[in-house]
């Protein structure tokens, strides 16, 4: 059974998004230019945008169905997002930040201890710090931390590297693998990134103008899945 | 010369009360009239904004008026509240209280709504993909980042109440001892005359309460911009 299967027609203004597929991972990129519905796509996932029509389920769980008028909120869908400026939030210290789930989800059998995770991601000194004096790649590695400790069982990431200079992103892409290694959970990763998608996925989602033009699975056999839209 | 009388005294502890009760009572309806019209669309909006709003441009003395054809003591309001709650509005100082906290409350919510304006809501989006619902983003999240905005608001609400003269007297009189505010005991001592020393004590300590009050909500006030533009 695939992971996540959607069928989604979407119309914002302008934009549209009409999008149907399967994603098996362990980690689907999500590619193409900007404008082309990757985050869209991403945010439907995680339930921050709600489309007007189709159907959209995690693992046989339906999370939207426009027919049935089905739609699971966001705090209920058992996820972690790594967004593109990190989020965290500023009233509170890297580690109220990173336990702010705790008050919220009960944890389940793999949540990880807190130290181990800021210790895989190399940010255990950061602890006590307040997010404005963060640099840009302990941000977005606090944020990955953040989302891994709401023990999810999708992660999902918004182009986390996009808003880091090149330095900081080979410094902060060798963690996102470490993650993907060490948890096991499945990834929704969206970039427009070609090194990136390649480093990471496990198959490759390539959109333009909100369709999908073709998904590429990689690692068994390199089979490349052609759509016609 | 600046010896208190027990009137004026009496008038300033009063005002202060009437006040202090007017703000904290209302500022729950306040938080939450703010949140809906920051954050929220529905069919009505624009009328409950012109609603909150009215007091702010009214006649003081039409606020009064409705006041008392409405929580008079033969009034239904009035009745409702004095047979079940045991609560008389008319002629007593929770009245006063009642008559400023209504005249304060759209100062009140103009400044929460902007705090609450000023929240990035992608915040709030990050909050819910971290378990929480909409009611613990808001009170986790939102409303700690408004924080310095509400307290700037609530500040100058209560100085506003504190000022409050032409919807008290209206609704409750000017009873010493019972609805006579700093406002409406200067009124009277600029009607009595030989009084002018009396009035100039009271307006000297209305002028450096509301200053003080002013010059707080302004400091919040900064500190919230100043938060949000970092």
């Amino acid at each position: 059974m695939s992971r996540i299967a959607f069928d989604i027609d979407h119309r914002q203004g302008e934009f549209s998004l009409i999008a149907k597929g399967e994603l098996d991972g362990p980690v689907s990129v999500l590619s193409g230019p900007s404008g082309s519905g990757k985050t869209t796509l991403l945010n439907i996932i995680a339930g921050l945008v709600r489309p007007q029509s189709g159907q959209l389920s995690f693992d046989g769980t339906v999370w939207f169905d426009a027919a049935q008028k089905i739609f699971v909120p966001p705090h209920r869908r058992r996820i972690g997002y790594v967004f593109q400026e990190g989020r965290l939030l500023p009233h509170l210290s890297v580690r109220h930040n990173l336990t702010f789930s705790h008050w919220f989800r009960k944890p389940n059998g793999r949540s990880p201890a807190l130290t181990d995770v800021t210790d895989l991601l190399g940010i255990t000194p950061l602890l006590d710090r307040g997010p404005r004096n963060l640099s840009g790649g302990e941000r977005q590695r606090v944020a990955l931390a953040r989302a891994l400790l709401a023990s999810p069982d999708l992660l999902l990431m918004d182009e986390p590297l996009a808003s880091l200079d090149e330095a900081r992103r080979a410094e902060v892409l060798p963690y996102i693998e470490n993650v993907r290694d060490r948890y096991k959970v499945p990834i929704v990763y969206v970039t427009h990134s070609a090194d990136e998608a390649e480093r990471l996925g496990d198959e490759i989602v390539k959109l333009r103008d909100g369709k999908i033009q073709e998904i590429e699975r990689r690692r068994d056999g390199t089979i490349s899945v052609a759509l016609d839209g | 010369m600046f010896q208190l009388s027990d009137v004026e005294t009496t008038a300033i502890v009063l005002s202060l009360k009437v006040a202090l009760v007017a703000t904290l009572a209302s500022l729950p309806l306040a938080i939450v009239v703010a949140w809906l019209l920051a954050r929220c669309r529905f069919p009505g909006k624009g009328l409950l904004n012109v609603l909150v709003h009215l007091p702010l441009v009214m006649p003081p003395v039409v606020t009064g008026y409705l006041l008392l054809i409405t929580f008079g003591r033969r009034a239904p309001a009035g009745e409702f509240l004095e047979s079940w709650l045991g609560l008389v509005l008319a002629f007593r100082w929770t009245g006063a209280a009642l008559a400023a906290a209504v005249m304060a409350f759209p100062l009140t919510v103009r400044a929460i709504r902007l705090s609450l304006e000023a929240v990035d809501s992608k915040l709030e989006d990050a909050a819910g993909t971290l378990g929480a619902g909409p009611l613990l983003v808001f009170l986790t999240v939102t409303l700690p980042l408004a924080l310095p905005g509400l307290l700037a608001g609530t500040v100058l609400g209560f100085a506003k109440a504190l000022g409050e003269f032409g919807a008290t007297i209206t609704f409750v009189s000017n009873i010493p001892g019972e609805t006579q505010t700093i406002a409406s005991a200067i009124y009277t001592t600029t009607q009595t005359p030989g009084a002018e020393a009396a009035t100039l004590r009271l307006t000297i300590i209305s002028i450096i309460i509301a200053a003080a009050a002013l010059g707080l909500s302004e400091v919040l006030a900064r500190r919230t911009q100043s938060e949000s533009r970092r």
